[in-house]
């Protein structure tokens, strides 16, 4: 069908590999790729939480994992994720009124979020490797 | 090419004439209130687990389960939270799969999986704290 003549002249979705990288951008598509990493989280939350209805055998076969480096590193991404999607969802939210819409402040917002994301999980570690 | 005004909406949409669905405020209302609620059961149980569990094994984790507000929110955070995500999930799921087949195949799953996680999930807690 290339070349065949369009029908009408309507308007085109610019190509997603012909925008130059912003962080407006890069935050909104982090949001749906959190989101959908959340997802596969919660399904985790749930296989934990019937691990540990089905009792000190069934519990026994996940604990190895959580304790393992590649469990450990899967709950920092968690909680990187939660805390990004956290942010940036209240971003949103504030979005919803009407404020904050303004170029420089929603890039502003954006780097915000983006920064929780790094910096809270390295708090929560360290609240568990150095705190209470 | 003509002086016809340009316009989102295709020939066959124009004749068709059916419009929005008008159920789209539902969704929209369902994912802002479900996130504030997750804005602050998400954090809570981000912190509050990783405490209560750290090299805990089964018996922090049932310890921290059988505490009634533990409990009550960690129901809270699995019902709004796969809520939640259902919806998030359904929104990427219209965006970006075309194919009718595919597209309403995998919004059942996403209707199915949630649920029946969210049912066993409830059970575990309830089983935890009321189970033999």
């Amino acid at each position: 069908m290339a070349g065949a003549p369009r029908p009408e002249d309507r308007p085109l979705s610019p190509h997603l590999s012909i925008w130059r990288w912003h962080v407006t951008m890069a935050s909104s598509i982090l949001h749906r790729f959190t989101g959908m990493g959340l997802y596969v989280a919660a399904i985790l939350l749930s296989v934990w939480l019937m691990a540990a209805a089905a009792g000190p055998e069934a519990y026994a076969q996940i604990e190895p994992h959580l304790a393992a480096w590649y469990g450990q590193a899967v709950m920092y991404l968690i909680v990187a994720a939660l805390a990004y999607h956290l942010a940036n969802g209240i971003r949103h939210l504030v979005f919803d009124t009407g404020n904050g819409l303004v170029p420089t402040d929603a890039d502003t917002s954006a780097w915000f979020a983006i920064l929780f994301a790094v910096a809270a999980p390295l708090g929560l570690w360290a609240l568990l490797s150095f705190g209470a | 090419m003509s002086g016809t005004q340009r316009s989102m909406r295709s020939p066959l949409g124009r004749v068709r004439g059916h419009g929005a669905a008008h159920e789209g405020t539902g969704h929209f209302i369902g994912q802002r209130w479900s996130a504030i609620a997750l804005a602050i059961l998400g954090p809570w149980f981000a912190v509050a687990a990783a405490l209560a569990i750290r090299d805990g094994g089964y018996t922090a984790a049932i310890d921290f389960l059988s505490d009634p507000v533990n409990a009550v929110g960690v129901i809270l955070l699995v019902v709004i939270g796969f809520y939640h995500m259902s919806l998030g999930m359904q929104e990427v799921i219209l965006d970006y799969i075309g194919k009718p087949f595919t597209k309403v195949a995998l919004l059942l799953l996403n209707a199915a999986v949630p649920l029946v996680l969210a049912a066993g999930a409830i059970f575990a807690v309830l089983l935890v704290n009321f189970g033999v």
